[in-house]
């Protein structure tokens, strides 16, 4: 039985629904996040989260972590919030000659050391205009983040990486999955502590409960320590220290070559030389460093994630964004970044506007992800729940093995 | 296969060598059990297989083990990842991955097995086990005998030629521990698999195993014919004892076939009514002392105890038994009053210690869930009865340290708690929690990682409990125990008790709750080799 759409899809449900490489995702994501970087117009960066909503809707699959984009969108909102309140509170404006003022806050005189800072003070509309659109552009920054962890499966993305990054992989997933367990391992000594009575001061209950779950951290990570030799973990490691430095020496210089370079691409400000060449630069160290320190790592990896023609799609689709908005041909650069003083409204330039939407695409361009069918049972050990039965007669789905 | 060769293991600062001397070869496609009393040695033989000892552990091996040829001298475990694979008693702590069909691949990723390969021995692997339907199911949602045989998996796709268990049935229910050692059969009848396994739990394994070999309290090592070395071993089931009680010639591993021979015996001792069980203490059944009447105890939609009518009364003893997850602990945690309780009542004498603080709630109800150690944080024994007097309020009228001496004389009062055995720890923990005095004790699961004769000894520690006048309740799947201590059974099933009564009522009749004498001697109602040796004097033999 096929699994149905459940909510709409713009795609048809006649491809074979698969998960797209993780990294075409985060690529396309970035690809936007670096568009929205550039930009405070109000309107291009609604439009980017338009683009980052639609997609999300129809690519991400029933996962518990692909629920994680409408958090990043809370946090986006708190973020402006936090943008807004702090620059009405402290960036009151002195000048306010044609300015339009809203309202005037008490103003605090401060010593003259703390100069550069204002508490209160009268508030304008340009001011409260320009903090808006800033805090947007942060807002939407994080939800290309929140996007891409919603579409790809992070633990997926981790065993993406590239082998010399292996270690560094399952270090986290270890840690991942460590988590929960040491919680409920707080929580039931906890429990037994009540057993006990309980009684005492601050740092005997600190003690009574810290030392339990220490110990038993301690010894459930020799016993995992123990599986993982015994089962090959490391086995095909090793490099010389010669190999190593070189990887480490790479590395290095690739990672410095990056900083600059994003540095140089982010800042308008800085001299042109900085920008592209040392992020190719760094680019180019880091690939070699990273290719040297896989050599030294023989694993294999179990059903690894093709990279096929909607990849390259999904990945061009996020790069047209980004390239328009940073090389600024066929629109004027001023337009991006639409003046708060004197105040206009945002235009909508045509060209980084059309580039956007081209990162829509991709919702379409994509497979559709796997949706688990409803069966009886998943999640409840067996036990079909009450709501989950009713739903399912409400929806009148056919039981599985009916449909013809 | 294996072959240990003079093999010595001398771990750091131990006085006298865990293995001594040990000459043993298990050959290709055995099924090989490893016997032992707690703390002898088993871990230290099976670690020793693939090397984890020394290269792991420590210590010092004199000798020489190889494994198809491997010495473990200078082939450390994760160059014989591809010979042996090792399942740890805790199969949920050796898990690297979340999900099963991750973790079946895990060790051949290790091994750089190429993907089509891998994707081949998984889908094998998933049916060899029975497990297909949970491939994508995260690995902590499973049950216990789901995670044991997701573990065994997880080494078999490397396609070892030994596997090496440590415990691999003795946190199970008795159908998922039926359900792995299905499993593991099933391996060395079809596959040639060599399995060395060790296990306290003999009654569930002693009649697959093609040698026995056991290790004595000095490290020393002998193996044989499971008839022949079960004879004399220290530590054996009741299907052996009681063939060695009846001289049966050759001894009977297996129920089926002890009841073959047990014709004669059950026409000597039929006759007459199976006479009570012997205590080492008198019984007198008391009052009620705790009234619990409609318990309900839900997590989310869950609903793990559903309705619980219950009286428990002073002087008895009440086993509840049950499969993993039937709402066993959930009960007694809502008894004592820490754990959640939704609806209903519980009354001890006059209370509900819910309504009290913890340390006077102690004082009525104690528990001593199951993982003990969670209660112990100071550093020497002594301490602990200290504290453990102290938080009984202000005058205990009994101390913590001479309940200690009378539950298990002769633990040093400067050792460290992590450093007793399992059964000194329970122990300790069971005096700390006395010291309060409670009249209801409720034991959940107190029996993992004691042997038989750590057992008995517990054993005779519940019935001074009860001859003390106390009420106490053990949540436990350990059938013989329940045999040798429970006056009265409750069994639960999700959530409600499905069946209550004497011992011998509702043990006799159940295919998977009776003791292995009551399926030997049905439909006598005998449960323990106890009564037996008591009948066989009745009557004169």
């Amino acid at each position: 039985m096929s699994a149905r759409p459940n909510g709409w899809s713009l795609a048809g449900s006649r491809r074979v629904p698969r998960a797209l490489h993780p990294m075409a995702w985060w690529i396309w994501a970035l690809g936007l996040a670096t568009a929205a970087s550039r930009t405070t117009d109000p309107l291009l960066l609604m439009l980017v989260l338009g683009v980052l909503g639609v997609v999300v809707a129809n690519r991400r699959s029933d996962a518990p972590w692909a629920r994680a984009f409408k958090y990043y969108l809370y946090l986006a909102l708190t973020v402006i919030a936090i943008r807004v309140a702090f620059r009405t509170i402290f960036g009151g404006d002195i000048d306010v000659k044609d300015m339009h003022v809203l309202f005037v806050l008490p103003h605090v005189p401060l010593p003259s050391w703390a100069s550069g800072v204002q508490l209160g003070g009268p508030v304008t509309v340009e001011g409260s205009l320009g903090a808006l659109y800033d805090g947007l552009r942060l807002a939407c920054l994080l939800c290309c983040l929140g996007a891409a962890n919603a579409l790809a499966n992070p633990k997926r993305a981790l065993r993406a990486l590239p082998g010399a990054l292996y270690e560094l992989g399952v270090a986290v997933v270890i840690a991942l999955s460590v988590a929960p367990q040491l919680v409920e391992s707080v929580q039931r000594v906890r429990r037994a502590r009540k057993l006990r009575g309980g009684s005492g001061g601050g740092f005997h209950v600190l003690r009574s409960i810290a030392i339990p779950v220490m110990e038993d951290a301690l010894e459930r990570s020799l016993q995992l320590a123990a599986a993982m030799d015994s089962r090959g973990y490391g086995r095909t490691a090793g490099a010389s220290p010669r190999t190593r430095r070189l990887t480490g020496a790479l590395m290095l210089g690739g990672m410095g070559g990056l900083c600059l370079g994003a540095y140089g691409l982010l800042d308008g400000s800085a001299p042109g030389a900085l920008g592209l060449p040392s992020l190719l630069g760094g680019s180019v160290l880091c690939c070699l460093g990273l290719a040297l320190g896989s050599r030294r790592v023989g694993c294999s990896h179990y059903r690894p994630d093709p990279w096929k023609a909607p990849e390259w799609i999904v990945v061009a689709c996020g790069m047209v964004p980004a390239a328009v908005l940073t090389v600024g041909l066929g629109y004027s650069g001023a337009s991006l970044n639409p003046s708060v003083q004197p105040l206009r409204w945002p235009s909508l330039p045509l060209v980084p506007a059309l580039a956007i939407l081209v990162a829509a695409v991709a919702a379409v361009a994509a497979p559709p992800p796997v949706r688990s069918a409803p069966t009886a049972g998943d999640a409840d050990g067996g036990r079909l729940d009450d709501r989950h039965l009713a739903r399912r007669i409400q929806h009148a789905d056919p039981p599985v093995g009916v449909t013809a | 296969m294996i072959e240990f060769d003079q093999v010595t293991v001398t771990y750091v600062g131990a006085p006298t060598p865990a293995l001594r001397d040990v000459r043993l070869r298990i050959e290709e496609g055995e099924l090989a059990l490893v016997v032992g009393r707690t703390g002898v040695g088993k871990s230290t033989l099976l670690g020793a297989i693939n090397g984890l000892v020394p290269h792991f552990t420590g210590g010092t091996l004199a000798g020489r083990v190889t494994v198809a040829g491997r010495d473990t001298k200078n082939h450390p475990p994760r160059e014989l990842a591809d010979v042996v694979g090792v399942v740890g008693q805790d199969p949920l702590s050796g898990f690297v991955t979340d999900t099963v069909e991750e973790e079946l691949a895990y060790g051949m990723e290790q091994l750089a097995v190429p993907p089509d390969v891998m994707r081949k021995r998984v889908e094998e692997t998933l049916d060899l086990l029975g497990i297909a339907e949970l491939r994508d199911r995260p690995l902590y949602q499973l049950s216990g005998g789901q995670q044991q045989r997701v573990a065994i998996g997880s080494v078999l796709t490397a396609h070892p030629r030994v596997l090496v268990l440590d415990e691999p049935t003795s946190a199970l229910d008795p159908n998922a521990a039926e359900d792995v050692l299905a499993a593991i059969t099933r391996l060395v009848h079809d596959l040639g698999v060599t399995v060395v396994l060790a296990e306290h739990r003999l009654e569930r394994v002693v009649q697959y195993a093609d040698r026995v070999i056991e290790i004595a309290d000095d490290g020393a090592v002998t193996a044989g014919q499971p008839a022949t070395m079960l004879r004399t071993t220290r530590v054996a089931p009741p299907v052996i004892e009681l063939g060695r009680l009846s001289r049966w010639d050759p001894l009977p591993l297996s129920v089926r076939d002890a009841r073959r021979v047990a014709g004669p015996l059950r026409g000597q001792i039929g006759s007459q009514p199976a006479p009570p069980q012997q205590r080492s203490a008198p019984r007198c059944r008391g009052a009620t002392v705790l009234h619990a009447k409609n318990i309900v105890v839900r997590y989310g939609a869950v609903i793990a105890v559903g309705g619980v009518d219950l009286d428990l009364a002073g002087g008895e003893v009440t086993a509840v038994m049950g499969r993993n997850g039937s709402g066993k602990s959930s009960l007694l945690w809502s008894l004592q009053g820490s754990g959640p309780r939704h609806s209903g009542t519980v009354d001890v004498q006059g209370v509900d210690p819910t309504t009290l603080s913890s340390v006077n709630a102690r004082a009525l109800v104690g528990l001593v869930p199951q993982t003990p150690a969670d209660l112990l944080y100071l550093d020497t024994v002594a301490q602990e009865c200290e504290q453990a007097d102290r938080e009984s309020g202000p005058r205990p009228s009994v101390r913590a340290k001479d309940l200690l001496d009378r539950l298990a004389p002769g633990i040093p009062e400067d050792a460290h708690p992590r450093d007793l055995s399992e059964g000194q720890r329970l122990s300790l923990v069971l005096a700390v929690q006395l010291a309060a005095a409670p009249a209801v004790v409720l034991l959940d699961e107190p029996t993992r990682g004691l042997d038989y004769g750590a057992k008995k000894t517990f054993v005779a520690i519940i019935d001074q409990l009860a001859a003390d006048g106390r009420c106490v309740v053990v949540a436990t799947h350990d059938v013989e125990f329940v045999a040798a201590v429970a006056d009265r059974v409750v069994v639960m099933a999700a959530g409600d008790i499905v069946a209550d009564g004497p011992a011998p009522e509702v043990m006799v009749a159940s295919p998977s709750f009776a003791p292995q004498v009551a399926k030997i001697l049905a439909p006598l109602d005998y449960l323990t080799i106890n009564q037996v040796t008591t009948a066989l004097t009745l009557v004169g033999r």
